[in-house]
């Protein structure tokens, strides 16, 4: 195959603001405190910075801070500049960084993610003064009238078909839960890091069953901020470049939560698939996955999707924990994942992921050459194959 | 079940263009589908162009209203004041084409009677303007009501 254009990009730069459950601070002033963050570790000043892409941009009902905030806060020159929802989930903001990068638009372009939903209470409908739906798609009116407003309605019905279908049970999701809140005991920034047993899992609450309380990530108020730069940058980067080697950004199916054409995977299975057709390296290259947990069934179907095992063996491949342990053969979500470590909307895995490649995670995967990083649910969806060399 | 016809919980019907006549199907005891007329496809959520053939010949058409239940959740928390859990939130898939997924309540049922392939038929909560789409599990047609 002829070299995938996004080869040119290195991710030069990864930082991270305060993070917590209530920080009562701005969406903006962690958006700042990451990026000078980011800035520094790539070695570049603010005048460096010709680029901004953000997710979802001002657009939407959960954005924690905008593109052009960031832009006027700093004073930046930019080449180049883009922040949306629609587009391959919450890494189509690093996809369309690359893209730029190759493209020459850019040099460097700063890439975030900020949420303030810890302090900022979940998304509602039905309140504030306008009632009704807000500002919800039209083809959210299917779902609203029957009073499943959360994510976690509509994904828990992929997952009771999946256990339905394959068998999968409720201790197999409780292992993706236990090695979350495990590896966050090592993150300093996690929020939960009590230990959990799998008694613990079974015991608490249903939110929206087969999904009980562990099943659901944890909101929480913080910002993630990558440096994507050219690859001529790397050897000035500081800290080791870490390579794009190649990136997944299909969705082949309808882009709808209750429409989509097969009930026990999501849009991940189009992304992963679209990205093992950019690259010569498989499955069975990767050392270290970063997986989003939105809710703990994502992450198996994740694991699917991405050819760790066959489609619907995810239950048995979790199972008991071990593979997936930082010592197993898969080492997954090694920073406590969104549902321990912080719903940080699918940035947080992205920014473990190039920990782990450099060599700096606070539980390093010893040796560790090849991450796959995959974000999102529903129909969002996107994921990166990154290398600590190049290709 | 907590949802309770006689008091049905606020619902925030908001209808595109295309999706009114949905909401008010049931005021004739009838769930209607849109179904293109060139090539005869159903087509939900209901939209101006078919997407398999482009034709605008568009028209509402009743369905029999009986399906089944392809997956569910039983929601326990209370994310809507006043939409008390907990409550079964369901995709039905229906007869005339398995393609055409109703997100619905399942009513007129305990919870734990909900099941995946479970048989399913429509009816209707009149709420202010509209029809609300609801399933019930299918009473066998044993000939003796």
């Amino acid at each position: 195959m002829s070299e995938p254009l996004e080869r040119r990009a290195i991710i030069s730069g990864a930082a991270q603001s305060e993070i917590g459950r209530r920080l009562y601070r701005t969406g903006i002033d962690l958006t700042i405190e990451a990026s000078l963050r980011a800035i520094d570790d790539a070695g570049l000043t603010v005048a460096d910075i010709d680029g901004i892409s953000t997710y979802p941009g001002s657009g939407g009902p959960f954005g924690g801070c905008s593109g052009a905030e960031l832009h006027d806060a700093l004073r930046f020159s930019l080449n180049w500049r883009d922040g949306a929802l629609e587009t391959s989930g919450q890494l189509g903001a690093v996809h369309k960084a690359v893209l730029a990068v190759a493209a020459g638009l850019a040099k460097h372009v700063l890439v975030f993610r900020t949420v303030v939903e810890g302090s900022g209470g979940p998304m509602r409908v039905g309140g504030g003064g306008g009632g009704g739906m807000g500002g919800m798609p039209p083809a959210f009116q299917y779902l609203i009238p029957y009073g499943v407003t959360s994510a976690a309605n509509w994904i828990s019905c992929y997952a009771r078909r999946h256990m339905h279908d394959y068998g999968t049970t409720r201790e197999q999701l409780g292992a993706i839960a236990i090695n979350a809140r495990t590896n966050a005991a090592s993150n300093p920034q996690a929020i939960y890091t009590d230990p959990m047993t799998m008694d613990d899992y079974l015991d608490v609450r249903m939110v929206s069953d087969p999904f009980c309380l562990y099943d659901c990530d944890v909101p929480c108020d913080g910002s993630t901020v990558v440096i994507v730069s050219h690859r001529d940058h790397a050897p000035d980067v500081p800290r080791g470049a870490v390579h794009v080697n190649a990136m997944g950004t299909a969705l082949r199916g309808r882009p709808s939560w209750d429409q989509f054409d097969d009930l026990t995977t999501m849009a991940m299975r189009d992304s992963a698939a679209s990205m093992w057709e950019r690259t010569e390296l498989t499955a069975a290259d990767v050392d270290t996955a970063q997986l989003y947990d939105g809710f703990s069934w994502l992450t198996m179907a994740w694991i699917e999707a991405l050819g760790f095992c066959e489609k619907g063996e995810g239950g048995p491949f979790v199972e008991g924990g071990a593979r997936i342990a930082p010592d197993g053969e898969l080492p997954l979500n090694t920073w406590g994942g969104q549902l321990s470590g912080g719903r940080l909307h699918g940035f947080g895995f992205l920014h473990e992921g190039v920990m782990q490649l450099r060599g700096t995670a606070n539980l390093q995967v010893p040796d560790c050459e090849v991450a796959a990083v995959g974000a999102g649910g529903g129909p969002e969806s996107g994921c990166l194959l990154l290398t600590r060399g190049a290709s | 079940m907590s949802i309770d016809p006689e008091n049905p919980p606020p619902r925030f019907i908001s209808p595109s263009p295309e999706s009114e006549f949905y909401w008010r199907s049931g005021a004739d005891g009838k769930l209607r589908i849109q179904r293109c007329g060139g090539c005869r496809r159903w087509i939900h959520p209901a939209g101006p162009v078919c997407p398999y053939c482009h034709s605008r010949d568009l028209a509402p058409e009743p369905v029999a209203g009986t399906g089944t239940i392809a997956t569910f959740t039983v929601n326990r928390k209370e994310w809507i004041p006043g939409f008390e859990p907990p409550y079964v939130f369901a995709l039905v898939e229906l007869d005339e084409d398995p393609t055409i997924r109703i997100s619905t309540n399942i009513v007129g049922c305990e919870i734990d009677e909900v099941a995946i392939d479970l048989r399913v038929e429509v009816e209707f909560e009149h709420n202010g303007d509209w029809f609300v789409p609801l399933f019930h599990p299918m009473v066998h047609a044993t000939g003796d009501d």
